[in-house]
């Protein structure tokens, strides 16, 4: 199978200048990580909480899982680009290129990576500027490869959910009923070993959960799973959904 | 070489047929149009050759490529202007028609040049650098023509290129279109339910009606068929005594009663007149209003569908509603 680079370098091109002439997007989908991290930050600063290691500050439970979630929401929302060009007819100008449908779904993949990238590291800042200490440099680089795998993890997702879909309306109740659990699940706020085991079951099922147990243990040095594991399955993860996601898009798309 | 050939191209979706066995070809450098009401299945045809939709049985092969083996040759050989916009409305003009040539792999210098070049031919070039969502409906239309170009294809797909637009920018568009096909002899395939636009334009034309053809033939040569001018009279009473009179007259090449409007074709009927209106009322019939004029297509869709295209469009309208609602519930 061919892959068109100029293709998915132009694809990947058009992403970024869309998104940063878009100065009320970025804005707006970084509102609600940052608030979350400055109210429940805050407002749990000087709280127990079960779980935690005494002496350990929330907010460096907190921001991983914060910055999980930022990537989360901005990558899932790949397939919403998918769906508004269905909408707005570009997809049919993409669609007729003679380009290989592989170098499409790259082109959709590296734009939305780098977009959640991008938000991913604003929201670092701003838990830094919050307090948040990581444990230093090749710790933040070691980071970024958690980061890549929940990005490439929920695009391939959104990529399945856009492919069966018609319009925008249905993917805000896809965000509202599956990516907001999978985000509660994920023990991003709390400690999974304070849910109760039903729960937990759940928790296991959910890649984000690795992803931000893996982010911590990363920044912060605390984790309930060994990193390797938490990396080693979120490699198979991330491989498993973009596949999905590049046989759901081409075939929808190139029928 | 046919830059298309279609044989027994059918095409349907979920028990409707969109396009139902139609057969043509369409020779190098000629300009070929689809006329019919919407819903015929003209812009079906269209994404079929354009290789967006899969043909559900037939054959169907673009500038030598068949559109169901090799759709990347099909695709690099072609243009295609859709009937919705297909820009990015949050790039400027120049950035889509960049997007668009480094998707068909064209060199940086070779880009340039030949964007300045097709934005100089739809005069936007003042307007290039201006966001598409601030652009007129006329103007996105001239830009997506203008892409269409950029890769210089073989042939050029236009669905209702002027549809919507005011009949100005209509003027402006046609002329771009022929000059297209006469200097830089790409050969086009457009489809339109405008009478004027496929008579204006088109070399040969196909009237399309309910997923097949009804005829296909130059337009000159299928006015003639119609034999002559056509006096439309407007009856008032019945006129099956009159009509039973008038088939006993030679001169009379054709008779069709629609509506309570008699549709005679003749030669020279402007003698004829005083005549016919005569004999109208001789048989008790009131004349309420007369007609005359030369053969349009409108007419020939009249005579070999039996309707005129506005009411095939109001039926079409019905069906496609129908055809809607039976798709919303599948995917729900």
């Amino acid at each position: 199978m061919t892959i068109h680079w100029t293709a998915v370098y132009v694809l990947w091109r058009r992403e970024m200048t869309r998104y940063l002439r878009a100065k009320s997007r970025i804005i707006g989908s970084l509102a609600m990580p940052v608030f979350f991290l400055a109210f429940l930050g805050l407002g749990f600063r000087r709280m127990a909480i079960p779980g935690l290691e005494s002496g350990s500050d929330y907010i460096g439970f907190l921001a991983p899982g914060i910055i999980g979630m930022t990537l989360l929401f901005s990558s899932s929302m790949q397939g919403m680009s998918v769906l508004w060009d269905k909408e707005f007819g570009f997809l049919k100008e993409i669609m007729v290129a003679p380009v290989s449908r592989v170098s499409l779904v790259l082109g959709r993949i590296a734009g939305g990576a780098t977009t959640s990238m991008i938000q991913a590291f604003l929201i670092l800042g701003t838990s830094m500027a919050m307090g948040f200490r990581p444990r230093g440099v090749t710790a933040l680089a070691f980071s970024l490869v958690f980061m890549l795998l929940i990005s490439f993890t929920f695009i391939g997702l959104g990529l399945v959910f856009a492919s069966r879909m018609k319009d925008m309306q249905g993917f805000g109740i896809v965000m509202n009923f599956i990516i907001f659990p999978f985000f509660f699940l994920s023990g991003a706020l709390t400690p999974l070993e304070n849910f109760p085991w039903a729960i937990r079951a759940f928790s296991y099922a959910d890649p984000l959960t690795y992803g931000v147990d893996g982010l911590r243990a990363v920044l912060v040095g605390q984790s309930s799973l060994p990193v390797a594991l938490n990396l080693a399955l979120m490699v198979i993860s991330a491989l498993i959904m973009i596949l999905l996601g590049a046989y759901f898009f081409e075939k929808s798309e190139g029928a | 070489m046919d830059a298309i050939r279609v044989e027994n191209l059918v095409k349907t979706f979920n028990g409707f047929t969109a396009v139902n066995s139609i057969s043509f070809s369409v020779s190098e450098g000629e300009l070929f149009g689809l006329l019919g009401p919407n819903g015929a299945g003209k812009t079906t045809t269209i994404n079929v050759l354009a290789t967006l939709l899969r043909p559900t049985s037939g054959k169907a092969v673009v500038a030598g490529f068949d559109v169901s083996v090799n759709r990347d040759g099909v695709r690099k050989s072609i243009g295609v202007v859709f009937q919705e916009p297909a820009l990015d409305s949050r790039l400027t003009g120049r950035e889509n028609l960049e997007f668009h040539t480094m998707m068909y792999g064209i060199g940086k210098a070779e880009r340039r040049r030949r964007i300045d070049e097709v934005l100089a031919l739809v005069e936007l070039t003042d307007k290039a650098g201006t966001l598409v969502e601030n652009y007129s409906g006329g103007m996105k239309r001239r830009l997506e023509i203008a892409r269409g170009l950029t890769h210089r294809p073989k042939v050029l797909f236009l669905d209702e290129p002027t549809l919507g637009l005011d009949t100005q920018t209509r003027r402006h568009i046609w002329d771009y279109i022929r000059k297209l096909n006469e200097e830089a002899g790409v050969t086009i395939i457009l489809t339109t339910h405008y009478m004027e636009e496929a008579d204006f334009l088109c070399g040969r034309i196909a009237i399309m009606d309910n997923g097949s053809f009804a005829a296909i033939d130059k337009p000159s040569v299928l006015k003639d068929t119609l034999g002559g001018d056509v006096v439309s009279l407007e009856l008032e009473g019945n006129p099956a005594l009159f009509i039973e009179e008038l088939g006993r007259e030679d001169w009379i090449k054709r008779s069709n009663l629609h509506d309570g409007v008699l549709s005679l074709t003749m030669e020279k009927a402007e003698r004829r007149i005083p005549d016919l209106v005569m004999r109208a009322q001789q048989k008790g019939l009131n004349v309420s209003s007369v007609n005359l004029h030369k053969p349009s297509l409108e007419d020939v869709f009249l005579q070999y569908t039996g309707r005129t295209i506005r009411e095939q469009e109001a039926n079409a309208s019905e069906r496609n509603r129908t055809m809607m609602m039976a798709h919303g519930r599948r995917l729900r």
